[in-house]
């Protein structure tokens, strides 16, 4: 993307449930980058307003499941006067194939960005094939 | 109004529902730029002061630069995401460049007093308001 254009609002994403939630409210997609290297497959999603210690990332079946929730006592004794988004927990779940190291999957939160990096497995990696 | 949280678990759909209804209100009226202007914000009272809670994932803070003059608060920066010269990338949604956002606040603002905070992703402006700005009671003699 080029430095002159400006940025746009992405338009926030709610979760498409299979099973409907006991808590009343809603969730939301977090916007996601996924990118591979030779030794990894990484995700990136970005969950404003959540902390270190409200990200959930499960791995189960070959699905990984990223769930953050946020902190909205914050929000006590606020009155909105103006708003352009709406806040809530966010959600989203990825297939992954047999070819991801699941047991050594890992996780980092910086400034509402989770990165979650999915190692190769050692036979899934790709060998350079020396022509002889 | 959401001041009530004794009810753990209606409080976030009552704070969804409060965002909702003042979508887009007039409060802000025809001087600011329009909605869809990266980044979003939203704007509350709390007791006499306002804050604004702007939506700012992944920016580093020494790219982020906040002014603020008379009642207008301006907000630019530099959102990154780059990945490397190895990884190909299968799924991208984050969006990455410069931004550069100026607001107008219908109210008389104390620029100087303005704090701003940055933390997991959200930049919190604590605006307080022109002590000439505060409504006053009225004693009946």
């Amino acid at each position: 993307m080029s430095d002159a254009q400006e940025l746009q609002v992405q338009q926030k994403r709610e979760v498409d449930k299979k099973t409907e939630g006991t808590a009343p409210g809603r969730t939301f997609l977090p916007v996601t980058d996924i990118f591979e290297t030779p030794e990894a497959l990484t995700v990136v999603l970005e969950m404003p307003g959540v902390d270190r210690n409200s990200i959930e990332a499960n791995v189960e079946d070959d699905v990984v499941t990223i769930e953050g929730r946020i902190d909205f006592s914050k929000y006590e004794g606020m009155q909105p006067v103006y708003t352009e988004y709406n806040v809530g927990h966010y959600a989203r779940s990825f297939e992954i194939s047999n070819k991801i190291d699941q047991s050594k999957i890992s996780a980092q939160m910086k400034d509402g960005v989770v990165t979650i990096v999915l190692p190769k497995a050692e036979q899934a990696k790709p060998r350079k094939i020396q022509v002889s | 109004m959401f001041a009530s949280f004794s009810d753990p678990f209606e409080t976030l759909l009552t704070l969804q529902r409060a965002l909702d209804s003042r979508i887009a209100s007039d409060w802000m009226g025809r001087g600011t730029a329009a909605i869809g202007s990266f980044p979003p914000i939203n704007i509350f009272q709390k007791a006499d002061d306002f804050v604004a809670v702007v939506e700012l994932p992944g920016i580093d803070k020494s790219d982020l630069e906040i002014e603020a003059k008379e009642n207008t608060i301006r907000i630019r920066g530099k959102k990154a995401s780059a990945y490397g010269e190895q990884a190909s990338v299968h799924r991208r949604e984050r969006i990455s460049g410069v931004f550069d956002r100026t607001v107008s606040v219908p109210i008389r603002i104390e620029p100087d007093r303005i704090k701003a905070e940055y933390r997991d992703g959200i930049l919190a402006l604590f605006i307080p308001r022109a002590e000439a700005d505060k409504p006053r009671s009225i004693k009946i003699s």
